[in-house]
This record gives structure tokens, sequence and C-alpha cells, in this order.
């Protein structure tokens, strides 16, 4: 990774034909999450340009950069996304200062889209409106459920009925979009709390929901609990059966999946944000750990906030490591991110050598017939559960 | 110049060996004999100088007799190294035969062990002078008094006529170089009469072909002059004679009672086999030496290369083995489940250990060896007989007998341990022969088994309900009838070939269902149900269940996530093509491998 950040020529190639999006990771949280193997920080002193107070300055030193990097092309953004962390420890005005920093280096689409993440207790009505005055048009809440029992495995520190609170003043503040994220197969947690969970998160009324199966990522304390026999390792059966109950209440509330994780209530309250993502767009990924994507080549930053701080305050580029993708590599990743969508993967793309595993596939019920007869390769409900088995099997 | 190699006076030669357990010091004791006698300058000394192979040094154990001359006190010695190990009993046998005297060295701390107890009474029966020896006296926890007495009880000498050395620090190994001389007999022989010469080791060599170990007997071989090895009548010219010193020192010639070398271009050890008789074909000997025998295998494996490409390098490596192994012998053999490998047979377990351990080691091989199996003779009631070294040669027909093969065993052990020993015998089909005090707390237990129950993990067993303290020793002893069944393993109908099994009509369900088990949790879940059934024939006596898998999918896919889940995937994949496929099952190399070790390795690789 240059120190200047300078990309190699193949990724400038066509730059501006793809859509383009910021990612902004704001690295501090008031805890940390037994599950979450995030880049986050609990404390508000993590040196020079690295602290609380001084990170917004920092980023947009970033964004700078990444115009410089960028060159005149003509890149109006079409999506931000705000994550952590929690980026609404930052005051609105921190985050609305970001927003501006990156509109007035590259431009904001008309309609863009610009979400924050944020934990339901983190915010107010107040904030809310801060939010949308900023220009912000989405919020995405980390609800994860509904069930005390589960928030205390979890380590989350909102009450149970906050986030239904939180979604009703961020509507009160003017906000169309509102994401609930869950999460499911907690240990603890029942087929019936999970129910409770997403009747809770669908009465709230937002627009999208994102369900995750809870995953142990090796490092975290809740990795720890288990290894150590305090709490039962997941159960892939049980996860298997949770995610069937949150697709027929979903469906059944009008929502309907888009991604393997994601459902929404319509066209437009899908994540752009995510589309971007997994279908090959561009985007710059701001803060310590971000990863961005130009173009075929994939670069992340340094992890810890005072080494990022310092690059970036000497001019240099915090990218840490970056790889480029070989044609192979593009084709698998293709693969493997547009088959987890509503709209699949196009028949015609699949390697032929891997033709009698479509038709094995398709045989097992993984595909649905319709879209297959149209020439697409898109997955059916069994289909998702088994997506990534199914991946490995076409590539 | 009286002990010049070839015009040595028989009457001052010393032939003797060493019997000893493999970890008694045996070969530290040879060390300090090499530098006493001055054959090794100190400088020139390495640990355990006589065993050539890296895998003898590592593990502690000489699997190649070899022969070295030792200038003593006026006098020629003669040590002829002996392999140690039960698999070997037919070399051991020929290597005492080339004696006249044997050094019973026993470990102070542990005492004698089965197999040192075995080559003992092979020794005693050779007729050999027993000089019995207690080494490492200088271990804290020797017991020399003690293990004194018992050997004492075995040869029927005095305890103080047991000496006490240390290989270490050399401590009486001066005093035991003089006891050989004095009291092993010289030996004995006709110088006129036409050459007899034993062949008691014979060993490949990449640069000098076969080199051959022999005795003479009568007569004498000289270079340049052409022999026959009386049991084939093949004639070879030789090439090169000489004595080991501990390096070969070339001669022209060897003669009565003299222990040497001969090199004759030959290429594989087949053609100079061990307990043959080299004589002259000018003035060639009419009678052959007794004894000779021809090694045969009893122990047979298939062996598979886990990477199927490495066919044709198991196949070398094999060939380049059994250059040095005459005991060695394989075929091609297909496995619907492993591909191609090689049914090999071998003497027992150890040497098809060592085999295998070369064969990974020296030639960098990944293999998968399938459950041994022994020879059962299958009767039919047609009067056919069929010979089954192979699960998948048992005729599915109207069997009339079966016959199996029988060993005798000699356990030792500290006597507290004798319930659990007689327990692992009944439960292997054991019967009792009878039972000895060695010593107030050692016990000779005497066992007929079946051979088929010994190779099956039982050693593994025996160490383990001992606490390592129990020694097994056994010799072949004939054939029983047995009900015998072959118990074929099935996933989703079809049968695995790699995983049948014949074993006892009694233990046949207990075999399928562990089997049936140990594959339900080895096999991975896949995207349908797989039923892993254990059958006799049609009969279906176990029966276990792979449930299909239902999830196998990341929730989270977002920016970061990319490159981390496209190289995760890679990894998957790259680990599928690992897999065999049985029918549509994927099942996993390790899955062979765990589940065709014994229990108590498989349990351990679980836990890592």
């Amino acid at each position: 990774m240059p120190a200047s950040g300078e990309l190699p020529a193949s990724a400038r190639e066509g730059l501006g034909d793809r859509p383009f999006g910021f990612y902004v990771h704001v690295p501090f949280c008031v805890t940390r999450c037994g599950y979450c193997d995030f880049n986050t920080y609990t404390a508000t002193e993590l040196g020079p340009g690295a602290s609380r107070a001084d990170y917004a300055e920092t980023a947009i030193e970033e964004v700078r950069l990444a115009r410089r990097v960028l060159g005149d092309a003509e890149l109006p953004v079409e999506t931000v996304f705000f994550g952590g962390g929690t980026p609404t420890l930052l005051p609105p005005g921190d985050l609305a200062r970001i927003l501006r920093a990156i509109g007035e280096e590259f431009g904001l689409a008309p309609g863009a889209e610009v979400t924050t993440e944020a934990n339901p207790e983190s915010v107010d009505p107040a904030y809310l409106e801060g939010l949308l005055a900023g220009g912000f048009t989405r919020v995405s809440f980390g609800m994860q459920s509904a069930r005390e029992h589960v928030l205390t495995v979890l380590d989350r520190r909102h009450t149970a009925g906050r986030p239904a609170e939180a979604v009703r003043e961020a509507h009160a503040a003017g906000f169309a979009h509102v994401n609930l994220d869950l999460i499911y197969s907690t240990p603890g947690e029942d087929d019936d709390d999970w129910r409770a969970s997403l009747a809770a998160a669908i009465e709230a009324g937002p627009d999208h929901v994102s369900a995750y199966s809870l995953i142990v990522e090796e490092g975290t304390r809740l990795a720890a609990r288990i290894r150590r026999g305090e709490l039962p390792m997941p159960d892939d059966d049980v996860a298997a059966d949770r995610y069937l109950i949150a697709d027929a209440m979903l469906a059944e509330a009008g929502f309907s999946w888009y991604e393997v994780s994601n459902w929404a209530t319509s066209e437009e309250a899908r994540c752009r944000h995510n589309l971007l993502y997994w279908t090959g767009g561009d985007w710059w990924g701001v803060g310590p750990g971000a990863h961005g994507h130009v173009g075929g080549t994939r670069w992340w930053n340094v992890k810890h906030p005072a080494a990022y701080a310092s690059r970036l305050a000497t001019g240099s580029s915090p990218g840490h490591a970056r790889e480029v993708l070989s044609e192979e590599d593009r084709r698998m990743e293709r693969l493997m991110l547009e088959l987890r969508l509503d709209s699949g993967f196009p028949l015609a793309e699949i390697a032929p050598s891997a033709r009698t595993a479509v038709a094995q596939a398709l045989g097992n019920g993984l595909l649905a017939t319709g879209p297959f007869a149209s020439g697409r390769a898109v997955l059916t409900l069994k289909g998702r559960l088994l997506a990534d088995a199914l991946i490995r099997d076409l590539t | 110049m009286r002990i010049h190699p070839g015009q040595t006076d028989p009457a001052l030669i010393r032939n003797f060996c060493i019997i000893a357990h493999i970890d008694h010091g045996k070969s530290t004791l040879a060390d300090r004999m090499l530098q006493l006698t001055g054959v090794v300058e100190g400088r020139q000394m390495r640990a355990q100088y006589l065993d050539r192979m890296d895998i003898e040094r590592e593990r502690g154990i000489t699997i190649k007799s070899q022969a070295v001359r030792l200038p003593w006190d006026g006098h020629v010695l003669n040590m002829i190294d002996t392999p140690g190990h039960v698999d070997f009993t037919y070399e051991v046998s020929r290597s005492l035969e080339a004696c006249e005297g044997a050094v019973l060295l026993v470990d102070a701390a542990q005492g004698i062990e089965a197999q040192t107890l075995a080559n003992l009474y092979l020794a005693m029966s050779a007729d050999l002078h027993i000089i019995p020896v207690l080494n490492k006296i200088d271990l804290p926890a020797a017991q020399p008094d003690k293990y004194a007495e018992e050997i004492a009880g075995l040869i029927g000498c005095a305890p103080s006529d047991v000496l006490r050395v240390s290989g270490k620090t050399g401590v009486g190994v001066k005093e035991l170089l003089d006891h050989v001389v004095q009291n092993v007999p010289a030996p004995v022989g006709d110088a006129d009469a036409p050459a007899r010469a034993l062949i008691f080791d014979s060993v490949y060599d990449t640069y000098r072909g076969v080199v051959t170990y022999v005795r003479v007997v009568d007569g004498h071989l000289s270079k340049r002059e052409r022999t026959i090895m009386m049991s084939t009548g093949a004639t070879h010219e030789t090439l090169e004679i000489g004595v080991i010193s501990p390096d070969p020192v070339p001669s022209v010639s060897l003669g009565v009672g003299e222990v040497g070398y001969l090199i004759t271009g030959v290429k594989d050890v087949r053609q100079a086999r061990v307990g043959d008789t080299v004589t002259s074909v000018v003035k060639p000997a009419l009678t052959a030496l007794g004894g000779y025998d021809h090694p045969r295998p009893m122990v047979y494996s298939g062996l598979y290369p886990i990477d199927g490409d490495d066919y044709p390098e198991l196949r070398e490596a094999l060939d380049k083995l059994r250059l040095n192994d005459a005991a060695l012998a394989y075929e091609p053999e297909t496995s619907a489940a492993l591909g191609f490998g090689f049914r090999c047979g071998f003497l027992g377990l150890l040497h098809m250990e060592i085999v295998r351990e070369r064969l990974e080691r020296e030639f960098n091989l990944s293999l998968i060896s399938t459950a041994p199996n022994v020879i059962y003779r299958v009767v039919m009631e047609d009067g056919k007989e069929i010979v089954v070294t192979n699960p998948s040669e048992f005729p599915s027909g109207k069997i009339a007998e079966i016959h199996e093969p029988m060993v005798k065993a000699t356990l030792l052990s500290p006597s507290d341990h004798i319930g659990a020993i007689m327990e692992l015998c009944q439960g292997r089909r054991g019967a009792l022969l009878g039972m000895d005090y060695l010593s107030e707390d050692r016990v000779e237990i005497r066992y007929t088994l079946p051979l088929g129950e010994i190779i099956f993990d039982f050693f593994d067993q025996l160490k383990s309900r001992t606490r390592g303290y129990a020694s097994l020793d056994y010799d072949p002893s004939g054939e029983q009838d047995a009900d015998l069944v072959k118990v074929d393993i099935l996933l989703q109908g079809e049968a695995v070939d790699a995983f049948s099994a014949i074993v006892h009509r009694e233990k046949a369900y207990a075999y399928g269902v562990e089997m049936a088990k140990k594959l339900k949790e080895l096999i991975p879940r896949q995207q349908f149900e797989v039923p892993i059934q254990a059958a006799i024939g049609a009969r279906v006596i176990a029966r276990e269940n792979i449930r299909a898998i239902r999830k196998d999918v990341l929730a989270k896919c977002y920016g970061g996530d990319i490159s981390r889940k496209r190289k995760l995937l890679e990894k998957q994949k790259e680990g599928k093509k690992r897999m065999k496929m049985v029918g549509r099952v994927e099942v996993p190399q390790e899955a062979f491998v765990a589940a065709l070790s014994t229990e108590a390795s498989a349990a351990e690789k679980a836990k890592k």
C-alpha cells in the first residue's frame, strides 16, 4: 500500500461508471458487547486526533485524501453509511460535518441515501432531529432482541422496550426509513423468545429488518464463555428453525427478503448502500480498520485509531494493506454476493463445469424453478439456508 | 597376524550376540565395546554407532542386525547384533545360530521383558552359553539385587553370577569382554570340508548392492570365488569379502568360525536370504546347514496414497523397500473407496508399522492403511478352500469351516496387573495355558490367542491397562476353527470396502455399532440424510443416521466481510477437494484414517 494511497491503474478504470458510496467507521462504544469482534474502543481518550472529540476532523482528513487519490473523476455519492462502533456516541453535528465534507469533496447525488447505525439507548428526539437536519435519511437501530434475558447474554444496555420507542422517535423526527437489526439463536433464547422479538420489531413499524444468526467469533468474550461451558454453543439446526420463523413472520407482516439476512417492505426501503456492496459498486471506507473497494482493488486501513490519526496527520494514507482481485476472485465474489440476493445470478455466467451442480441444486430444491426458467439462479427458502454450500458447488 | 581375517585360529574366536529389550541399552553397551576395543576412536564416536537407519536411531530400536569384529586380549570377538522385536523371531534365531554365546542384557531398573525372555529361550534351545548382565546400574531406580535374582531363577545360575554394567558410564564393560573370552566356547568346524556359511543377515546398500552377512561353519570362502545359494541353486561371484570393524574391511577370505560379509553384485535381498547356506561352486557341500525357512507374512493390510496421484510413487517406494526387506510382500489392489493401492503382507504389527513409517518418512508419502487382517482359510460346503487375506475375498456362499491362525502369547507383568491382563485376554478369546511367578511380584502369563485378536489394538490395550508395565511376545501356534463373519459398512446403502472387517460372530454387533458411531462423528453432514449401516450379508445389525445439514450460510456479508468470506469459501473448497466420494457422500480423508485407526489412537486424534 503506497503512502500516497494511490490506487492501481486497473482500479481507476471505469471510475464513475459504477455507483460510488462512502462507509464511515466510528470506532467508539460505551462498552464492548461480548459477541462483538468489530474494531471498536471504549476509552474516550485514544491519543491526538483519535479521541472522540477530535475524530470528525481526522475522518474529514481521509475524505480529502480520497478526493486526491480518486482525482477529478465525476463521482457523485449515491450512498453514505455510518457504522461502528456506535456512531451516535458522537454529537450529531460531528456526523453531519463528516457528511458535509463528503458532499463538498464529491457532491451528493440527488436522493442519496445516508444511513447511520445507532444504539437505541444512545439517541433521543433532539439527537434524531439533529441527524435529519444534518442530511441523514435513514437510521438503523441495533435492537437484537425484545427479551431482557437475551439482551443480557448479548451485553446490550438498552431495555427491551427502548427500540420501539426509538423507532417512533425517528419517525416523529421525520425519518422515512428505519431499520431494526435482530440477532437469533443467542444462547438461552427459545423459539418463543424469538417470535416475541420479531413481533415487537414488526409492531414498532420499521420498513427494513436485518436478522442475523449469532456468530461466535474467535477471541470474543462470548467465545470464551462458551469454551468454559458457561453458555451452550448456538446450534445450526436451531438457527435454521429461527430463520424459517423469521421469514414467515416477516413475510406475513409485509416484508420481503431481498438478501439472505435482509427484509424490506418495499423497493425504496431496501438499503441501497448494502446493495452497492453486493453488486460490485465502488466505495471508500473512512476510519480505522475500514475497508474500501474501487474497481477490483480492496484495501483496509490500519486498525488502531491512534495509528490511523497519526498517518493522516502526516498526510499519508491510513491504508494498511490491499489486494488486487484476479479475474477469478472477482467471478467468485460476484457469485458469492449476487446469489444471496433475490435477483439471483444469471445462469449463463455459471461455469460450464458446474452445470451438474446447478441441476442438482434445482433438484434438491435449493434454486427456484420460476426464475430458473427465465435464466436466473435464485435461492429458494431452503437454498438461502444452504447458500454457502451452493456457492462452493457452483464455483 | 594370527588374528588376521581369513587366517584366524578358530580357538581365538568368540562369537556372541546381545539379547535385550528395545530400550534396555544394547546399543549404548555396544558403543562402549567399540571404544574399549579401540575400533572406534573416541572422537569419531556417535551415539548408537551401529544403528544405521535414522528410524532406528530415533525409535531407539535395531531392526537389522549387524556383526562387528572386535580385537580383545589376543582374541577376536564377533558381536552379532540381533533384532529385539516380536516380529523378527526368525531373524533372531538365525543370528543366534551364528553364535556360541549370548549376553542376556536386562535393564536393572525394569527387569526382563517378554520378548527378551522369548529370545532367551531361543538362545537356550540353540545351546548358547548365556552371560547374564544387568545394565544401567548407574540409574537411581536400579534394583540389581532384585533383578539378579529374577534372572538367576530363569537361567539357573546364582544371583552372584549376574554381571553388572553400565553402558553409559562404562563400568563393568571390560570385565564383560574378559568374561566373553573366558567363557564363550570357541567355534568348531572342519577347515578342510567344503565351505558352508550361514547367512544371518542381508542388507541392501545403494552403492554396493546386497551385503550378505555370514558365519563360516566349515571350510572357507574367498574373494573371486563363485558361490552357490543352497536353497535356490543360484550362483554368484564373490566380488568382495571381508569383516566389519566397524566399517567394512575387505580381506582375501573368511575361515572356520569367522563372521563377515560378502558382496556379489546381487541387487535384491531375496537372492541372498537369511537362513540360507552359502557354499562354493568348485567344491560344493552336499547338505545345507539346518533351519532355513522362508519368512511368511502373517498380517495383511491395504496401503493407499491419500492423494491418488501418488500411486506410482508408492509403487516405486515399495519396490525400493523390498530390496532390503525380504519379508515384505505386496501386490496391487483396488478399493472402490480408496482407489489404487497395494495389499501388503507383513511379519507382524511392528513390521507393518515400520514399513508404513519408512514409506511416509523416507519417501514422503501420506498413506491410509486399512484395518490389518490375518490369513483365514475358509472351507466351503462343496469342499473348496479359499484363502482370505482381505475382507473383500471373504466368500458369501455356504461356508463349512473357517480356520484362523493362533499364537502362543507370553506376557510378563508386575503381578498386580494379572486381573487386567486376564480380562483383556479372555475378551480376546484367549485360553489360559499357565502362569508362573518369575519373582515375588513379577509374573509370566501364557495364553493361546487368535492372531486376529492381537493385531487389532491388543498391544495398546495391554499397555494402557498395565500402565505400560506388561510386555508381550507371541509365536505362531497353528489354527483353530472359528465362527467368523464379515461385517460390511454401508453408506447410503452402498458398502464401503475399506471399512469391511472379518470378526468373530459374537463381536460383530459391537464392531458394527462402534464403526457406525465413529463414522457418524467423522463424516460431516451432507445436503441429504446419510444412513450408515453395519451388515452381515443382507442382515443389518447396526444403524446410525447423519441428518441432512440445514444451515450452511454465514449471516453477515458486508463491505469488510467480503474478502474474508471469499477466502473462507476458497478454503472450504480446498477441503472439499480432499474428500473421497462414496456414491454421493463426501467422506473426508481424515474419516478413513480415524475410522481405521485403533480406538486408542483415534481417541488421541480426536483430542487434538
